[in-house]
């Protein structure tokens, strides 16, 4: 309260009207602390983490820091096997995640009758809602078991957290790849339609170019929300910290991710320790990597030929 | 002349709303036949109906035939999609695709597989915006985006593609409501050029611009054809009251 007061004795005397103005003068303030508040948070956060993670780089060879062994009882501090563990759950996930988010966004959007389309969007709302733990505790419980039986050593695996990643990330990606679709002017698909293009046709040739970037805001988001997932990913990946080995069995062993491994460890380190700073680098690289996914959504949603045209439909 | 179309005892409903009632027209080859009328008065309505672009309408109906050369194209085993690359369609609003220009008129000839080599898409692309009069305009920028192309060439191009499947007939739906008037009269200029080859029928609110540039004109009023003539009787000497009250300005 006090600082939106501040701001406001700030502003009042570059604003002749604002003073006769209270109410609007309160509102623009509010607004404004809100608005920078938001990115200094953020920069706080990031602050927070080198004055915590940096540590480690300094300490730690950047060859050992990134090297394949993570014993950090020997002072092993290597996070190769925890990135490794975070790229392949989280791919299996997109590879899931994506051809079923996109065909069910497709199916909603352009093809179903408006009364399925009533039932399947709140449906899928609810999907959004359902805490993370509860889908780890059904993954643990319901799916390792049948990855089990398909013949894996443990049920407890990468593709385990995969599905269940994907399943989380599958309403975030429906329902902004829908929103996209639903952005696309009618009169692209009439003019499709009217050269004598199938339906299909006019979605796969018009529809879905003009909705890329949004799509690709979808598929980033969903990928975001992968990535950054903690808990059901704890639960069912089976937490081993080894480099996987490679092969056609890559997905169907135990890895263990980045964030599962800060969630695990942090509680029993010593504060200041170098294993400490380690967790906090791992953050780190977290952030780093999620804001790389922005950046490259970004550069991906601008390229040439993707502007958005004016919109607005007829009748 | 031949007639391209015959419309037979043609009614379409919204719903449980007739939209148009019991109409009998005929289309005539290689001509231009302007619709006019006030809004709401069906006429856009019954353009759709030609090509059956009413279909992708939920809650609609339609009575009675269409014949195109001959053929009823409300008959069961029509094929709608073969059916509107013979009977092409522009809409009110240039509607080109955010693509470049290039793509906009090869995605008719790419979807229904008409020229399988580059250089045939390359020769179908030049001649078809040739036919649209847009060729010397954009022959240098053909991979720009066709959103930079200002709103009357955004419409010839709109043209260009619709050629470009060789259509017999265009339908236009107010192709120049959103243009300036000197897009508009290039439109018209080419509107007769493509009259030689295709038979047009276009939907305007604009009586001048059927006066100007229409062989036949076919008068609607609340779903029903009022009048149809040759432009210059219809304009000259109206038979129904009605459309003489229209087209002076007193009804309307």
């Amino acid at each position: 309260m006090a600082v939106v007061q501040k701001s406001s004795q700030i502003d009042a005397p570059t604003d002749a009207t604002s003073q006769t103005n209270w109410g609007e003068w309160f509102i623009e303030g509010v607004i404004k602390v809100a608005g920078i508040s938001s990115i200094v948070i953020i920069g706080l956060i990031f602050l927070f983490l080198l004055r915590e993670g940096l540590p480690a780089f300094l300490d730690i060879p950047l060859r050992q820091l990134f090297g394949t062994r993570w014993y950090p009882i020997e002072d092993a501090f290597g996070m190769a096997p925890l990135l490794a563990g975070s790229l392949i759950v989280t791919v299996g996930a997109v590879v899931i995640a994506l051809p079923l988010g996109l065909t069910t966004a497709i199916y909603m959007g352009e093809i179903a009758p408006p009364w399925q389309r009533e039932i399947l969007k709140p449906i899928i709302e609810v999907l959004a809602g359902i805490p993370s733990i509860v889908l780890g505790f059904l993954g643990w419980i319901a799916l390792a078991p049948l990855i089990q039986r398909l013949g894996a050593p443990t049920g407890l695996t990468a593709f385990t957290g995969s599905l269940i990643l994907a399943y989380m990330s599958l309403p975030t990606i429906i329902s902004i790849a829908e929103d996209a679709l639903y952005a696309v002017p009618k009169e692209y698909r009439g003019g499709a339609l009217a050269i004598g293009a199938t339906q299909w046709q006019s979605i796969w040739r018009v529809v879905l170019p003009a909705a890329r970037p949004g799509l690709v805001i979808a598929v980033m988001l969903g990928i975001g929300r992968a990535i950054g997932e903690t808990m059901a990913v704890m639960m069912v990946t089976g937490n081993a910290a080894n480099i996987p080995s490679l092969g056609s069995g890559i997905f169907f062993q135990p890895v263990r991710t980045m964030t599962a491994t800060i969630a695990a460890e942090m509680g029993e380190v010593a504060q200041g320790s170098l294993h400490y700073s380690t967790l906090f680098a791992i953050g780190i690289v977290l952030f780093v990597i999620s804001f790389a996914i922005n950046w490259l959504a970004g550069r991906l949603v601008g390229m040439k030929g993707m502007r958005r045209s004016r919109r607005g439909g007829m009748l | 002349m031949n007639n391209k179309i015959e419309v037979r005892e043609f009614s379409f409903y919204y719903g449980a709303f007739q939209a148009l009632k019991n109409l009998y027209l005929d289309i005539r080859e290689n001509a231009i036949t302007a619709l006019i009328g006030p809004s709401g008065c069906g006429k856009s309505t019954f353009l759709r109906c030609l090509n059956r672009m009413n279909d992708t309408i939920r809650g609609t109906r339609a009575e009675g035939q269409v014949f195109f050369d001959g053929r009823d194209i409300y008959a069961p085993a029509v094929d709608v999609v073969e059916l509107r690359q013979h009977i092409g369609m522009v809409f009110q609003r240039p509607n080109p695709f955010p693509q470049s220009i290039y793509d906009n008129v090869a995605f008719g000839p790419r979807v229904v597989g008409m020229a399988a080599r580059r250089s045939e898409l390359d020769r179908l692309v030049q001649e078809s915006l040739e036919g649209a009069a847009l060729w010397d305009e954009v022959k240098h920028r053909l991979r720009d985006s066709a959103l930079d192309l200002n709103p009357g060439q955004q419409q010839r191009l709109c043209i260009a593609r619709t050629i470009a499947v060789k259509p017999k007939v265009i339908l236009m739906d107010e192709p120049c409501s959103a243009l300036d008037p000197v897009a508009t009269l290039s439109v018209e200029d080419l509107m007769r050029r493509l009259a030689q080859e295709y038979t047009i029928v276009i939907v305007t609110h604009n009586m001048q611009q059927a006066a100007r540039a229409s062989h036949y004109t076919g008068f609607f009023w609340l779903g029903e054809l009022v009048e149809f003539n040759t432009t210059e009787n219809l304009f000259s000497a109206p038979k129904a009251p009605l459309t003489e009250a229209y087209i002076t300005g007193r009804r309307g």
